[in-house]
């Protein structure tokens, strides 16, 4: 168990792993998570699951390396174990079950994004997709999520490929141009989901986010990732990781999960000097 | 010879030092000092102290062996009711319990049975070679949901009996609260580890990392083929006070504060992974056991200033006297009848400061405690820089919700039969805090041992009353 089988570099910091885990696989739904840990000193963090097959027992994971335990996890090579893997975790994501649908991922939020954009495919949601990252080169699974997208657009803050600019300008590009969805996912770096919500809001299109605040347990024993959600205190780990984004407290969310800025630096430096368990 | 009145002491680390470091605080008796306070016990022929222990350790049994210095038939006899004896022997409210109904007690102090239980079970951790009993199988299988003190106790005991057990665990590692929640320095994390290998050399399994109700749910463990299920989920969930600021950088739950510390060894940031925020000036929310690590933790990682903050007064703190005096020792400040009004932040989103306001106590509430109540106009500002609430725990819902027929009360206790444990769902036990609410190590070892009793019981017989 919790043995990879395959790895994929997706780009020099987004790595795909696809990890054997039966009893995860069997139960997982889009948009739930899990928990995981490197070492015997390491850290408790979520990924989201990324993709699952039942019948193989397996889930895939696709993670940016950002910090100290993702950079170690970057480090395992197939036959290799995931120490300790909890999960599925979380609330299934609420999707429609018809209309038109827009999914915007931007960077390594794709990712979370993917599961979702398949489940509304196989529903036989109109489905658009709009995916961003930095530059070209950043662009993660661009054939998985065209492969269920009805239409697809492709953006770059640089202008490297596609559009030039943030997705949420795409968006709004669009919904200026007569677009009318009945929802929109919008999953990324919170400053993006943040962008996309302010662009929804309006036109009162109801927008789905997935919050990633700081997490330790994932079972709603610690508050770690307590989120304001409509003026009210939600757990992410148990209440979420999807909210209407156009009720969260973004300045909060932002402000929290950049509490341990310091210490992360500080094990990021040790990580590149080499330093390993 | 008459018994000496006064009980031998226990050294302890001396208070300023340990106030900075993680290492035990008691620490233990010798042999000689257990040899000279085992002889003070009468040995009496209807003991009192039985009675007042959860699960009835046969008391003036083992510290007539420990008089004989067979030490390891001492341990024996203890552990044939209580499976974690040297956990018990260092948090067990003993003054409450056992030692509170021994008959010396009534001219002087009571026998010290707790350090006397934790004398030869750190006796046997160090030299003796734990005893297994040999069992046969008798085919069938349990599941336990939790490897907290109610799981391990009712686990070990139906391996006695044959049975094929696993405990599932959420967390990465087995112990439940005794892993994350009670510091080193109270309970050395060795100390829990070999007690959980205990059980695991009685042929219980334990997967961890599953989470019953997410990996899997009760209802399947029944098709997976298991025969019952005991719950010892314990009482996770922690409570806010839901004021203006509670949100901001540097407020933690307790349980989040702990379980960082403890579980996670953010003490030892950065050899272990997981940071902590060390605040300077940090108040802690609450009096009982809980408020009680917390605060002591914080001195430990480098407080200048160590709060208590609780709206009662000092006869109401629920904490065990023995943590107050050792919290006081160690230079803890209390600021009681004062409580919180709301946290305030600085321009980043950091905890600067707590508005309080003074509180006096007036008619007595339901719990027979003295209600306090706010005095007008007495609000002040509390320099701090960091909060760590600790109201309280209740029961993870995620049970209830993902299980069919599966009943508990409003506040989240899981309803049961008082002596055997059994819920409303029938083929499946519970017990701990779980069912109680936040109690005490040995009040959960003693209902997971009724259940294991009674889950025999049920399964011999056959029968499909429930
Ligand atoms: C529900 C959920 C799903 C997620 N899914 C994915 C995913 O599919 N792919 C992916 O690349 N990332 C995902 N993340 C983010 C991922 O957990 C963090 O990037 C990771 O924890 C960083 O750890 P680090 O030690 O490498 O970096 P650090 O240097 O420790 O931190 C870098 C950043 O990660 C955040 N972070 C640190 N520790 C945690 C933690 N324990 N929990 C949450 N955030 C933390 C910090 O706020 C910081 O912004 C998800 C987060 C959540 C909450
Ligand atoms: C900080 C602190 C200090 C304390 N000090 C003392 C003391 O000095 N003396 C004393 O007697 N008592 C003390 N207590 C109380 C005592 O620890 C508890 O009463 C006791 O641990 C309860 O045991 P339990 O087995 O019911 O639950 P727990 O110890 O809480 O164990 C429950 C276990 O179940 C797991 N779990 C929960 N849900 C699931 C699920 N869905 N699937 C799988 N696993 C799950 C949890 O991760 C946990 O490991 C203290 C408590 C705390 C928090
Ligand atoms: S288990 Fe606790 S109450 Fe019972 S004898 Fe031991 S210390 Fe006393
Ligand atoms: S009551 Fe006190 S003296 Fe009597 S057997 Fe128990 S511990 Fe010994
Ligand atoms: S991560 Fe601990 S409560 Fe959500």
């Amino acid at each position: 168990m919790n043995q990879i089988l395959k790895k994929r570099v997706l780009t020099p910091v987004t790595k795909e792993i696809v990890v054997s885990a039966p009893h995860i696989a069997r139960k997982a739904q889009p948009g739930q998570f899990v928990i995981l840990r490197v070492s015997e000193q390491g850290e408790r963090i979520p990924l989201t699951i990324a993709d699952y097959n039942r019948e193989e027992g397996t889930i895939t994971l696709v993670y940016q390396e950002v910090g100290f335990t993702t950079k170690l996890l970057g480090k395992l090579e197939p036959n290799d174990t995931i120490m300790d893997l909890a999960g599925p975790l979380g609330l299934p994501a609420e999707l429609p079950e018809k209309g038109c649908v827009v999914a915007v991922g931007g960077g390594v939020g794709v990712a979370p994004l993917l599961p979702k954009c398949k489940e509304l495919h196989k529903r036989g949601v109109n489905l658009i997709s709009i995916v961003g990252a930095r530059s070209s080169d950043l662009i993660i699974l661009e054939q998985e999520v065209k492969e269920c997208s009805d239409e697809l657009c492709i953006c770059t803050d640089d202008g490297s490929r596609g559009f030039h600019g943030f997705v949420s300008d795409k968006l709004k590009q669009m919904l200026e141009n007569g677009l009318k969805p009945d929802e929109v996912v919008a999953i990324g770096p919170m400053p993006m989901m943040k962008a996309t919500c302010n662009v929804t809001r309006e036109y009162g299109i109801k927008t789905w986010v997935s919050m990633n605040p700081i997490m330790v347990d994932g079972t709603g024993m610690c508050g770690a990732c307590r989120v304001t959600v409509a003026g009210e205190t939600k757990f992410a780990c148990v209440d979420g990781p999807m909210f209407d984004g156009h009720l969260v407290d973004w300045d909060e969310a932002w402000r929290r999960a950049n509490t341990y800025r310091e210490q992360e630096k500080c094990a990021n430096e040790r990580c590149r000097c080499g330093g390993e368990h | 010879m008459a018994a000496r009145k006064s009980r031998i002491e226990m050294p302890v680390q001396d208070p300023t030092a340990r106030a900075s470091n993680f290492e035990q605080v008691a620490l233990g008796y010798t042999e000689k000092m257990a040899l000279e306070e085992a002889s003070r016990c009468l040995g009496c022929k209807k003991p009192l102290c039985v009675q007042g222990c959860p699960v009835s350790v046969n008391i003036p049994g083992f510290i007539k062996l420990i008089k004989e210095q067979k030490y390891q038939d001492a341990i024996n006899v203890v552990k044939s009711t209580n499976n974690l004896p040297a956990v018990c022997g260092r948090v067990c409210p003993q003054e409450a319990q056992c030692e509170s109904k021994c008959v010396l007690g009534r001219r002087g102090q009571p026998v010290a049975i707790g350090r006397l239980e934790r004398f030869v079970a750190d006796w046997e951790l160090e030299h003796g070679t734990p005893e297994v009993p040999e069992v046969e199988p008798n085919g069938k299988k349990v599941a336990v949901v939790g490897a907290g003190p109610s799981g391990l106790t009712c686990a070990g005991d139906l391996a006695k009996l044959g049975y094929d057990v696993t405990i599932f665990e959420s967390l990465h590692e087995p112990g439940g609260v005794l892993i994350y929640g009670i510091p080193e320095f109270r309970l050395p994390k060795d100390v829990v580890r070999k007690e959980v290998n205990y059980v695991r050399n009685l042929g219980v399994k334990i997967e961890t990392s599953f989470i019953i109700g997410r990996t899997t749910t009760i209802d399947e463990l029944f098709d997976d083929g298991f025969h019952a299920v005991f719950i010892g989920s314990g009482a996770g969930l922690p409570m806010f006070m839901h004021i203006p600021g509670e949100n901001l950088n540097g407020v933690y739950s307790a349980n989040e504060y702990l379980t960082r510390i403890n579980l996670m060894k953010a003490y030892l940031f950065p050899e272990h992974d997981t940071p902590i925020v060390s605040g300077k000036k940090v108040a802690v929310v609450g009096a009982g056991n809980v408020a009680m690590d917390s605060v002591r933790c914080a001195l430990r990682l480098g407080a200048d200033k160590a709060m208590i903050v609780y709206r009662r007064g000092r006869e109401e703190m629920p904490a065990r006297a023995e943590e107050i005096h050792h919290a006081e020792e160690e230079g803890v400040e209390f600021h009681l009848l004062t409580n919180p009004v709301r946290i305030l932040g600085d321009e980043k989103g950091w905890v600067k400061g707590m508005e309080c306001i003074k509180m006096e106590l007036g008619e007595p509430d339901k719990s027979g405690r003295r209600r306090p109540v706010p005095i007008p106009g007495s609000e002040f500002v509390l320099d701090v820089d960091t909060v760590i609430m600790s109201l309280g725990t209740s029961p993870n819902p995620i049970l209830v919700q993902t299980t069919d027929g599966l009943g508990a009360h409003k506040w989240g206790g899981l309803k049961t039969h008082e002596e055997t444990g059994r819920t409303t769902k029938p083929g499946v036990w519970a017990g701990g805090d779980a069912v109680t609410g936040s109690a005490t190590v040995i009040l959960a070892m003693g209902a997971g041992k009724a259940a294991a009793q009674d889950i025999h019981e049920y399964l011999e017989s056959g029968s499909t009353d429930w």
